[in-house]
């Protein structure tokens, strides 16, 4: 969603130059008609980006006409924008008054002129679905059940201890106080250096790579259940 | 340094402000045996006395000043505690076993020796008979007479079918110079395992976890509360009654229960009486508050300290600073009680690794503590 979002900063950021519009559709459309001349009103031609999943329809331009210099180094930027930022299958088009509109999924999702206010696009050029909602809460939840699990469990220890047992509900862990110099580590540490400090010595296990499930699912637990939970320095 | 002149507040000022060599001599306080540290105390208990200062929070020699100040015929005995120790089968060497035996090693070099030794409670970690016997094994070396309490972690495999067999009744009273003692189950849970069809080591599993929300809260139960009723009432009001229970007597934390369920009706049937002082573990941190002519104190744990609740924290306690994880013994110990001849009690944390912190009846009865009150919250 981010990508998308970046996505329409990057055209937006292209400095097509243009005399003022008005924002309003359907004025900005009837003042590009106006400037196109009557045998070029309708004519159009499509360039793709080399990964087919993107297209530009640049207006005022025949199928069988070169596009001139300055809007072809246009049409290039577009692409290069959209590839950069965005995986999905997306339609630009440039209007010959250098408006742009960005559609995914055959709809249209957002107008913007040079000169107006950067076009700040929502995720996904729009809200995200309750479904789609759903499913990363449920994803979330899941590890975050999961590092629970094992916080509360003498599995990741070699001597029965587990984290709760110093730790309920994860309180007295201060993640937000990390990466900090650990004075008895005495070097900078991270959240997963504390938690290993922990496995190696009160639980006397094995330490957990970094980029190990049971890590991550132990950072997101304790992450979650200390949200919103403030620093005091000195004394953490 | 110190001169036998020193007002009381130049002497305080002066034990706030030690130099190195008394830094030394408070070092080798920790690192020497129970003799040694007599002898040293004594040397500071003497510049104390000297100076008329009642009660020291840096050293454990407040009954020594006592002695010097005439009041240590308020007295009338002391008894230690071990609690907490959370035991694993897993041999001596386990971290909890070696701090167990490090409790026992601690009250046996108490010199006088104490004239009982109260165990707090949780022995087991699970519950498991070889848990249970590894801790009668280590308590076995206990020099003074013992008191049993059970805790939660002994309980919940069974229902203390093992733990009865081996320390006998969980509830009961005895008399020991003109205290009238109260010993408690006060982790009694109402059954939430039978509907949901959890195994005894689940169900052990889930009281285990502090912060485990399937469970019950704690209780002392009607059954326990009648027969306390029974056995108080042959009890002269003025006589002094020390209970001994493992969860506090009292609402703090529902969430770890750090909870009694039926505090209220308990202490109702406490209120009639001059002086009363519950002394409860479970909580594993210096704890203390007051409620009306009851006295509470918490106790030490062997094994690890718990962090402080998230609310509930008594106005009275003074919050013990965050312990250092890199050391096992921080924030971790035992400790003494004093009884006074009225019968409330001076409580000793003997901290193992930070000087012994002193709670005296006389700040609770004034509802007084230096350095109490004042938290929103937990402070770390």
């Amino acid at each position: 969603m981010r990508r998308l979002v970046l996505a329409t900063l990057g055209l937006a950021a292209l400095g097509i130059t243009a005399a003022q519009f008005s924002p309003s559709i359907p004025d900005a459309e009837r003042q590009r008609r106006s400037l196109v001349g009557a045998e070029d009103r309708w004519a159009s031609r499509a360039v793709w980006a080399c990964d087919r999943r993107k297209m530009v329809i640049v207006e005022g331009v025949r199928p069988d006409e070169k596009i001139p210099p300055a809007r072809a180094q246009q049409v290039a930027d577009v692409l290069q924008d959209l590839m950069r930022y965005c995986q999905e299958e997306i339609t630009a088009r440039i209007a010959s008054d250098s408006m742009i509109t960005v559609a995914a999924n055959g709809q249209v999702y957002e107008h913007w002129m040079v000169g107006e206010p950067l076009p700040i696009a929502k995720a996904s050029f729009g809200e995200p679905t309750e479904r789609e909602k759903k499913i990363w809460k449920a994803e979330l939840d899941k590890l975050v059940a999961e590092g629970d699990r094992l916080f509360h469990s003498d599995e990741i220890g070699g001597n029965g201890v587990a984290c709760a047992m110093c730790h309920p509900n994860a309180s007295n862990t201060h993640p937000e106080t990390y990466p900090k110099f650990q004075t008895q580590l005495k070097e900078v540490a991270l959240l997963r250096d504390m938690v290993n400090w922990c496995i190696m010595n009160p639980l006397e296990g094995k330490a957990l790579d970094a980029g190990d499930p049971r890590m991550k699912a132990l950072e997101a637990y304790i992450l979650s259940a200390r949200s919103g939970k403030t620093l005091e320095t000195g004394k953490h | 340094m110190y001169r036998n002149d020193m007002t009381r507040k130049e002497l305080e000022f002066a034990l706030a402000e030690r130099s190195a060599a008394d830094e030394k001599a408070i070092r080798d306080l920790h690192n020497c045996n129970r003799r040694q540290f007599l002898r040293t105390s004594l040397r500071f208990a003497g510049m104390a006395a000297a100076a008329g200062l009642m009660q020291s929070h840096a050293f454990q020699l407040v009954n020594v000043a006592y002695a010097a100040d005439g009041t240590a015929q308020d007295i009338a005995f002391r008894f230690a505690y071990i609690s907490d120790t959370h035991l694993y089968a897993r041999g001596m060497d386990h971290r909890f076993a070696k701090a167990a035996l490090k409790a026992v090693a601690d009250v046996n070099s108490l010199d006088p020796q104490p004239d009982f030794v109260l165990f707090g409670g949780d022995l087991a970690q699970l519950g498991r008979p070889d848990e249970l016997e590894l801790g009668q094994q280590i308590l076995k070396d206990v020099k003074a007479p013992l008191r049993m309490m059970v805790g939660e972690h002994d309980w919940y495999l069974d229902l203390g079918e093992k733990w009865k067999s081996m320390f006998g009744q969980d509830f009961y009273s005895f008399d020991y110079k003109d205290v009238h003692f109260v010993v408690l189950n006060s982790v009694v849970e109402k059954d939430f395992w039978t509907a949901k069809g959890y195994s005894p080591e689940e169900r052990m599993a889930i009281v285990a976890g502090l912060d485990d929300s399937r469970q019950s809260p704690f209780e002392v139960g009607e059954a326990q509360r009648d027969w306390l009723q029974k056995d108080l009432a042959k009890i002269d009001k003025k006589t002094p009654i020390i209970v001994f229970s493992h969860s506090p007597l009292y609402k703090l934390y529902r969430g770890w229960n750090f909870w009694t369920d039926d505090a209220e009706q308990v202490q109702k049937i406490f209120k009639p009486f001059k002086s009363v002082t519950v002394i409860h573990g479970h909580t594993h941190q210096l704890l203390t508050n007051r409620i009306g002519n009851i006295h509470f104190h918490g106790m030490l744990s062997t094994a690890w300290p718990w962090p402080y609740a998230p609310q509930g924290l008594p106005e009275l306690t003074v919050q013990m600073n965050r312990p250092d994880p890199f050391n096992q013994l921080d924030g971790c110990g035992n400790g003494v009680i004093d009884v006074r001849k009225g019968g409330h009690v001076d409580k000793t944390y003997n901290l193992w690794t930070r000087n012994p912190r002193v709670v005296t009846a006389a700040q609770l009865d004034a509802g007084k503590v230096p350095g109490a009150g004042g938290y929103k919250g937990p402070s770390y």
